[in-house]
């Protein structure tokens, strides 16, 4: 089926052709339409989702949390402010090893208050032991819902996933989009069957203890472990989803990386002008190339320091500030992926896109210029720079 | 089954709270939580939620629960939206097919978890109609993390956070009147109790609220003899002593009429409640006399309205 379809909307059908048992609905800016739609196929009997309409998104998490440990399917969606509250109750999902399904639609945090996009939020989550997989468009926001289902709930996974949207850029634009067939869907996600649930008859079961410490690391490092099986899960759905689709995903995309030397690291919607500046740059000899991580937890550093083994100099681009005085969360974790590489590329954190703040063509263009004269020099300037802001000297 | 009560028969039921747990001795909170669960008919299944607590530390300590039923815990103030979750959940699975009998839904949370932190959960769980029972085991203060006060704790009264010195006299507030809270979301159940003499006020409301279908609370004074510092083997006299001091009424409110259930033969002076317990020690010291006028005014005034609205 090709379709006209926003962000939102992508997700939503998802949602609709899931089916899930139970989902907790509370609206934000810009993730309020999908429970809304959700909302509307509830009323026109088009799903039976027993669809809970919080008085939070704290709530809607618990909501989530509570529903899935008693043997239903939950899913949810959120963002920024939403998903912050959220974030002591994230940490209770993945630790009961719940998988949730939640779609954020990412938005920058307050303050000041912002509605427009940025990865801050999800961000601030990334260690809560949430899978998060991350979309460039609405395609990838719709494919990457459904995928999340068979990832998390797999036995040797069982942990929430958040899939990550652009907030107004991916969730508001209207693009032509393939769905599939609902039996097909079902038929790809299988039915929820966990083995032991509160409301299982034969065996009554308690969830969330007062864990004490000599049980405590155990059970964190359980945790852990299930994080580290789910790369290879994630690599099994999307090999499932591919012979179903014909679409195919990996941990992350390499774009014109076979030989490239002058490389970008990013994440979401951005990739798509990344793309066009690389292909214009490659016309005239460049040899530009782009990696946009897809999967962020777990974070693919073997593979991520493999595909950029042979290049000379990378600018990493950070969607959210971090405040580490020491760049973006994306580069402590490229950098890091890196450090057992023989030879390493140069380096550079660009923090970029913050609050909505546009990004183009000519920004990346510059951008590799600046990487083509740190290879050529080896001299790096400063490490750690902002893009576009207007108060300092652009030195990006 | 016959509806009269009889505390023989009820305490032949199997536990649903066991032994074992590590609640001190002389707690409320077990005899309230064993209390409730026993009014759950025997045929039927609960799923008992818990907010974080003393109640939940000592009755869950991983790898050992007391509850034979099944139990969850998730936080602090959000035990009301993980019931309504899990009642989410049951309604899903029943409609599918996935789920057999009847399985009754009862949140338990202390003062601090339904007063205070959790007040916002509790109040769109009692909006949104789910049918649960909320019971909160109301021991006037945060006691889990070493007796602060919270908007349970009566005036007066000292704790850590209230403490009482040279200028301090203890909590400079009135107790928050929560059970009226829950009356002005006109759900169908609200009563308030207490764990006192054969347990059959606890139980005939227990009972009720369970069976009553939709959202019902019960208020349940929980004393504490830590927190409250009073002998542990004094705990009925202390509960005892709250409700015939009126300090503690027990009534109710069905489909929005009110009801007294019990009224003292002889109505005490709240200073026989409060000098039993050494937060309240600072009262009877010379020149403090006011407080225990204060008190007891407060207490008249809030007695003569309820009977007002009982028309008792
Ligand atoms: C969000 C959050 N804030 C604070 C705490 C710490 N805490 C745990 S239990 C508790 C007090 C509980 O008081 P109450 O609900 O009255 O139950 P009690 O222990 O008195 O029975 C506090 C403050 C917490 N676990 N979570
Ligand atoms: S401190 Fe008080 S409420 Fe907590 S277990 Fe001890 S007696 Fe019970
Ligand atoms: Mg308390």
């Amino acid at each position: 089926m090709n379709n006209c379809l926003s962000g939102n909307e992508a997700v939503a059908y998802a949602i609709k052709q899931i089916n899930p048992d139970v989902m907790g609905a509370f609206p934000i800016t810009p993730s309020t339409e999908i429970p809304q739609y959700v909302a509307q196929y509830v009323a026109d009997g088009e799903v039976n989702t027993e669809y809970v309409t919080v008085e939070s998104e704290h709530s809607s998490m618990s909501v989530c949390i509570a529903a899935q440990a008693a043997g239903a399917r939950s899913v949810c969606a959120t963002s920024s402010c939403g998903l912050a509250l959220m974030y002591e109750v994230l940490y209770v999902a993945a630790s009961c090893r719940l998988p949730i399904t939640l779609a954020c639609v990412n938005r920058a945090l307050s303050g000041p208050i912002n509605i427009n996009n940025d990865h801050s939020d999800s961000m601030g989550a990334r260690d809560t032991g949430w899978i998060q997989i991350y979309a460039e468009n609405n395609q990838e926001a719709y494919d990457n819902f459904l995928m999340a289902v068979p990832i998390g709930e797999a036995p040797s996974v069982r942990l929430p996933v958040m899939t990550c949207m652009d907030g107004f850029i991916t969730s508001h634009a209207v693009e032509n989009i393939e769905l599939m067939e609902t039996d097909v869907v079902r038929k790809f996600i299988r039915e929820y069957n966990p083995e032991n649930y509160l409301l299982k008859k034969e065996n009554p079961l308690a969830v969330g203890p007062y864990d004490v410490s000599p049980y405590y690391m155990e059970h964190k490092v359980l945790e852990a472990e299930a994080m580290k099986a789910a790369k290879a899960r994630i690599l099994e759905v999307t090999a499932e989803f591919e012979k179903i689709s014909g679409r195919h995903y990996g941990l992350f995309e390499e774009y014109r990386m076979e030989d490239a030397e002058l490389a970008l690291v990013l994440i979401g919607s951005s990739a798509g002008t990344a793309k066009a500046a690389v292909d214009k740059l490659r016309e005239d000899g460049i040899k530009a190339g782009l990696v946009k991580i897809r999967v962020f937890r777990p974070f693919p550093s073997e593979e991520l320091a493999r595909a950029l083994a042979g290049t000379k100099a990378v600018a990493v681009m950070d969607k959210s500030e971090g405040f580490s005085a020491n760049g973006g969360p994306l580069f402590a974790e490229t950098r890091s992926a890196l450090y057992d590489l023989k030879e390493r590329p140069y380096l550079i954190d660009i923090v970029f896109g913050l609050g909505g703040r546009d990004v183009n063509t000519e920004d990346i263009e510059k951008l590799f210029g600046r990487l083509a004269n740190i290879a050529v020099t080896g001299e790096i300037g400063p490490v750690y720079t902002h893009m576009g802001q207007r108060s300092k000297e652009e030195k990006a | 089954m016959s509806t009269v009560y009889n505390l023989k028969r009820e305490a032949e039921k199997p536990a649903r709270l066991t032994g074992g747990h590590r609640l001190c001795a002389g707690c409320g909170a077990g005899i309230v939580v064993s209390g409730v669960l026993r009014a759950l008919d025997k045929e039927d299944r609960a799923v008992v939620v818990n907010a974080t607590s003393c109640l939940e530390v000592s009755t869950f300590m991983y790898p050992y629960t007391a509850y034979m039923d099944s139990y969850i815990h998730s936080a602090f103030e959000n035990s009301a939206a993980t019931c309504s979750g899990v009642i989410a959940a049951y309604n899903a699975l029943k409609r599918r097919g996935k789920v057999e009998g009847t399985v009754k839904f009862i949140t338990f949370g202390g003062d601090g978890g339904t007063y205070d932190i959790g007040l916002q959960s509790l109040s769109g769980a009692m909006e949104r109609g789910h049918d649960m029972v909320y019971v909160c085991y109301d021991n006037e203060a945060y006691m889990n993390t070493g007796i602060q006060r919270s908007s349970s704790t009566p005036h007066f009264a000292r704790t850590t956070t209230t403490p009482v010195g040279s200028v301090g006299q203890g909590k400079k507030q009135n107790k928050k009147d929560l059970t009226e809270i829950l009356v002005a979301h006109n759900i169908p159940y609200i009563a308030q109790t207490a764990p006192i003499g054969n347990f059959k006020d606890l139980h005939t409301k227990s009972y009720k609220a369970i069976y009553t279908k939709g959202p019902c609370f019960l208020n349940v004074l929980s004393p504490c003899p830590r927190g409250w510092d009073y002998p542990t083997e004094k705990l009925a006299e202390v509960a005892m002593l709250a409700v015939d001091t009126c300090v503690w009424p027990l009534y109710e409110v069905e489909e929005g009429v009110w009801r007294l259930t019990y009224i003292p033969k002889k109505k005490l002076p709240v200073e026989d409640f409060l000098r039993l317990q050494g937060r309240f020690r600072h009262m009877f010291q010379k020149g403090n006399e006011w407080m225990i006028e204060e008190a007891q005014a407060y207490v008249d005034q809030k007695w003569e309205r309820l009977l007002e609205r009982t028309g008792a």
